[in-house]
């Protein structure tokens, strides 16, 4: 790719990019959020067409009138929100839209695809029962699944956005062994991250974006997180994790969740009997393989899911199980997991989204009217303050990079002047800038006095910020370690369900 | 040819799509008005001429577009959230069952006064309509049935309780005073006080069709200046979001639907108040206008925007009304069909194109997928 200019209204995307990759390389493009990564691998699937620049696959021009001109041409994509029927069998999945042989048949014989796709997932390692539903599967499988879709379509380019963002760091391992296996039948797979280590472990070179321009391509070999970070956001950063604050924990219980059950979507208890308490200005974090309760845990004390048993208190008061809106009353902000689908309301402005918590009292609104220019106004200083790059309040949040989504919502929840603040996941698919931030408005908060839940999967970071740690295994708790002293190994002997004394 | 989506709208295209539509649309006509050895400009200048532009036409127009800007405000009321209450159909029946209930009792009691009239039929139409459509609502909020089903089902009861109070009962609604009444059943003839004022001279606006432009206006700031509308704008986005945020998304079902069905239910009264004073029951007369229907389509084509739901209900009714016009012994009403046919058809397949985009390609994919060199 040559010289790739794409504006939208009001934005440069990408400005005058350049990378090439090779047969048989990994080449991962690296950059912060809003760095116009997203955007050139759109223009390379021919969902976007590019202002200026030109396109060369194996040494020949061409221009991608639509994604199916890139499909024919072998280019794939494995988006970062995977794009699959949830009601269909993984073998329809990879079936669909598959407009030579087997997808072209008025008559699908599923046997045959099914054979086809279970040869492919024995060659490439992607276990994964083809007669399965999608829904039945985990987030691992799924994207599984989707690049099951682009091997069956022979793919030769291969695009992976933001791979591992959804992966336990095992499932993450996996498939870059996938990954590697596909380069060395001569694939080209380009790796789209902002993970350092990543794409330090995965890749042959990098190509750094910056700000919608390309930085530099180095080859991944000789260069270090370090001087890739430096590249990234064009200054030396602190990478390496200590103790990110001095704990000084208030006196006032202010969350209290006394022996909660919960109830999972399958009909079995996802918690079972937990207990715990957060002082004013103290951070807890929760570590524990993902689906071993946390989700569940955040979701009672906000209200989104009703607990069968036990009690949630904030500041002595109890919770209506099951009642969001009791919870935003009693001021507890809860980022979730799932920014994007829970957190927000993609068709509808950033000012409207801004709103949500706030639209029910002055100055959003007054009585039963909206006061759309003080909202404006309230999105005009989240804009601004939590460094989100947007057109202006007016702008449709699906408009937003994934990046830029994450740090609207985090940005809502902070500025609600919260006293519990539960937040699961706040630097998942962030960069490295805007983690930094991130980490710097949890710690912020917590001075302040608010009790902090923090649910992560990042150990470091939950060791750096938390007061005290707690472990689940299996929907109880595992064991409470003090996060000064703790050390990784120490979570990692209680996340495999060892018991601490 | 393809079809490929959008991703981005230029500004003029809104406007350009529906112009666009209504050109084909006269285009496709004219072929089947000259097949048929018909002077299509002609014809086009009579359905100008008949539905706008003529003496009374306008007046004549606006009578045709009062029901069905009801209906399509109530189609784009419950739209808006993703809340496809079909049944605006069967809810104007219940309007105007009430209203003419109403009426008919406010007679009885010497009631003089036109305003206290129009109120009352307002109130007891906007209270039925609202009833009815609150079965399907409860049903969707509370049991999660699928609420296109059952407000399309109940349609149909309503045009049979509609039939049955006039021709198989001697109910309260059907006129037993004379003979001649009581073999052709026919509906009490509601007092005149309670015919509802007209208002202009050259054009004539019936109240109704006033009252239909101030729902409108109320709609439009309730939608998208007040607290109402954005929460409605959020759970028809993401239902998840909206729960996430503490609304009550039941409480809203009912609320919407409740709203959709008083909107139709006032279409209803204004039916019988402005234009027939009486409850027909007769399966050719109110039941067979369809207006429940054409304000679905009147709401789409509006894009469920209450304000240009007026607009649209007006070029509606006037081409509505120069088919009743147009018809005659050397122009078979099946034309006029198909001519209303095409131009609706080809709005709403116009809308498409707001969407996706169409590619011409060649039938032949004459460039062999570049090879990998291996």
């Amino acid at each position: 790719m040559t010289g790739i200019s794409k504006r939208f209204p009001g934005v440069v995307a990408n400005d005058g990019v350049s990378f090439e990759a090779a047969p048989g390389e990994v080449h991962a493009l690296l950059g912060e959020n809003g760095a116009g990564k997203t955007t050139l691998s759109n223009i390379l699937t021919g969902l976007y067409r590019p202002d200026e620049g030109e396109i060369e696959l194996y040494g020949e021009s061409v221009r991608f009138q639509s994604p199916r001109d890139a499909l024919d041409a072998g280019i794939c994509m494995v988006h970062q929100h995977f794009r699959l029927v949830e009601p269909f069998s993984v073998a329809e999945n990879v079936v669909l839209g598959d407009h030579r042989g087997e997808g072209r048949r008025f008559v699908l014989r599923t046997s045959a695809t099914e054979q086809r796709v279970d040869e492919l997932s024995q060659r490439y390692g992607l276990a994964v029962n083809p007669k399965a539903k999608i829904w039945q599967l985990s987030i691992g499988e799924q994207q599984r699944v989707e690049i099951l879709k682009a091997l069956y379509r022979d793919a030769r380019i291969l695009i992976l956005d933001e791979p591992t963002a959804v992966l336990t760091p095992q499932e993450a391992e996996m498939l870059f062994v996938t990954l590697r296996s596909m380069f060395d039948e001569g694939k080209t797979v380009i790796f789209i991250s902002h993970k350092l280590h990543e794409v330090k472990a995965v890749a042959d070179r990098v190509t750094v974006l910056r700000g919608g321009r390309t930085v530099a391509t180095v080859d991944a070999g000789p260069s270090t997180p370090r001087s890739l970070a430096a590249l990234m956001v064009g200054r030396e950063v602190d990478i390496h994790r200590g103790r990110m604050r001095e704990s000084a924990p208030g006196e006032e219980i202010v969350l209290a969740v006394e022996g909660v059950t919960v109830p999972d979507d399958r009909g079995g208890n996802a918690l079972r009997d937990v207990s715990l308490e957060i002082r004013s200005g103290e951070i807890l974090g929760v570590a524990g393989v993902a689906g071993n309760g946390q989700r569940e845990l955040a979701e009672a004390i906000s209200g989104m899911r009703a607990h069968s048993t036990g009690t949630v208190r904030v500041g002595g008061d109890r919770l209506r199980p099951g009642d969001p809106r009791a919870a935003i009353a009693a001021r507890v902000a809860h980022v979730q997991e799932d920014r994007l689908g829970t957190g927000l309301a993609p068709s509808l402005s950033i000012a409207r989204n801004t709103a949500f918590k706030t639209y029910r009292s002055p100055p959003a609104s007054r009585g039963p009217f909206l006061m759309l220019r003080n909202m404006a106004a309230a999105a005009r200083s989240l804009i601004s303050t939590y460094d989100v790059k947007a057109p202006g309040p007016e702008t449709p949040a699906r408009n937003l990079s994934g990046g830029n989504l994450q740090k609207l919502v985090l940005g809502r929840e902070f500025q609600g002047d919260p006293r519990v603040l539960v937040v699961a996941q706040p630097t998942r698919g962030l960069d490295v800038g805007a983690i930094e931030s991130v980490h710097a408005y949890i710690g912020g908060a917590a001075d302040r006095g608010v009790a902090v839940l923090l649910i992560s999967e990042d150990l470091e970071e939950i060791l750096g910020l938390a007061d005290r740690v707690i472990v689940l295994y299996e929907g109880s708790v595992a064991g409470e370690v003090d996060a000064t002293s703790a050390t990784v190994a120490e979570l990692g002997f209680l996340m495999a369900g060892g018991k601490s004394e | 040819m393809k079809l490929e989506r959008r991703l981005t709208q230029p500004r003029w295209l809104p406007i350009a799509v529906p112009v666009g539509s209504l050109v084909v649309a006269f285009a496709i006509m004219g072929v089947i008005l000259v097949l048929t050895g018909r002077s299509a400009w002609e014809t086009y200048w009579k359905i100008v001429e008949a539905g706008f532009t003529g003496n009374g036409a306008l007046s004549a127009t606006l009578i045709s577009a009062t029901p069905i800007l009801f209906t399509g405000l109530a189609a784009a009321a419950a739209f808006r959230m993703q809340l496809f209450n079909i049944g605006a159909e069967g809810q104007l029946y219940l309007g105007a069952i009430g209203a003419s209930w109403i009426a008919l009792q406010l007679g009885d009691r010497d009631v003089t006064s036109t305003p206290v009239f129009v109120v009352a039929m307002c109130v007891a139409a906007a209270v039925l309509g609202a009833f009815w459509a609150l079965i399907p609502g409860v049903l969707r909020a509370f049991a999660r049935t699928n609420e296109i089903i059952t407000s399309l089902m109940l349609n149909y009861v309503a045009g049979l309780l509609l039939t049955y109070l006039i021709f198989d009962s001697a109910s309260y609604w059907r006129d037993t005073s004379t003979l001649q009444a009581r073999s052709f059943p026919q509906g009490k003839p509601i007092p005149e006080a309670s015919n509802w004022p007209t208002f202009g001279s050259s054009v004539i606006v019936p109240l109704g069709f006033l009252i239909g432009i101030l729902a409108a206006l109320g709609l439009w700031v309730l939608y998208s200046r007040m607290r109402f509308g954005f929460e409605v704008g959020v759970m028809a986005d993401s239902p998840r979001a909206a729960r996430y945020a503490g609304m009550r998304t039941r409480r809203k079902i009912l609320a919407v639907m409740a709203l959709s069905g008083a909107i139709a239910g006032i279409g209803g009264a204004s039916q019988i108040g402005d234009f027939t004073y009486t409850l027909d029951g007769s399966p050719t007369g109110l039941q067979a206008a369809a207006f429940g229907y054409t304000g679905i389509v009147v709401a789409a084509l509006a894009r469920y925007n209450p304000v240009a739901v007026c607009l649209v209900a007006v070029l509606i009714g006037g081409l509505l009304n120069a088919g009743y016009t147009l018809q005659g012994p050397d122009f078979p009403s099946g034309l006029v069909g198909v001519m209303q046919g095409i131009i609706l058809f080809c709005a709403l397949g116009g809308e498409l194109l707001l969407r996706y985009r169409l590619r011409i390609t060649r039938l032949w994919p004459n460039k062999p997928v570049v090879e990998a060199p291996s």
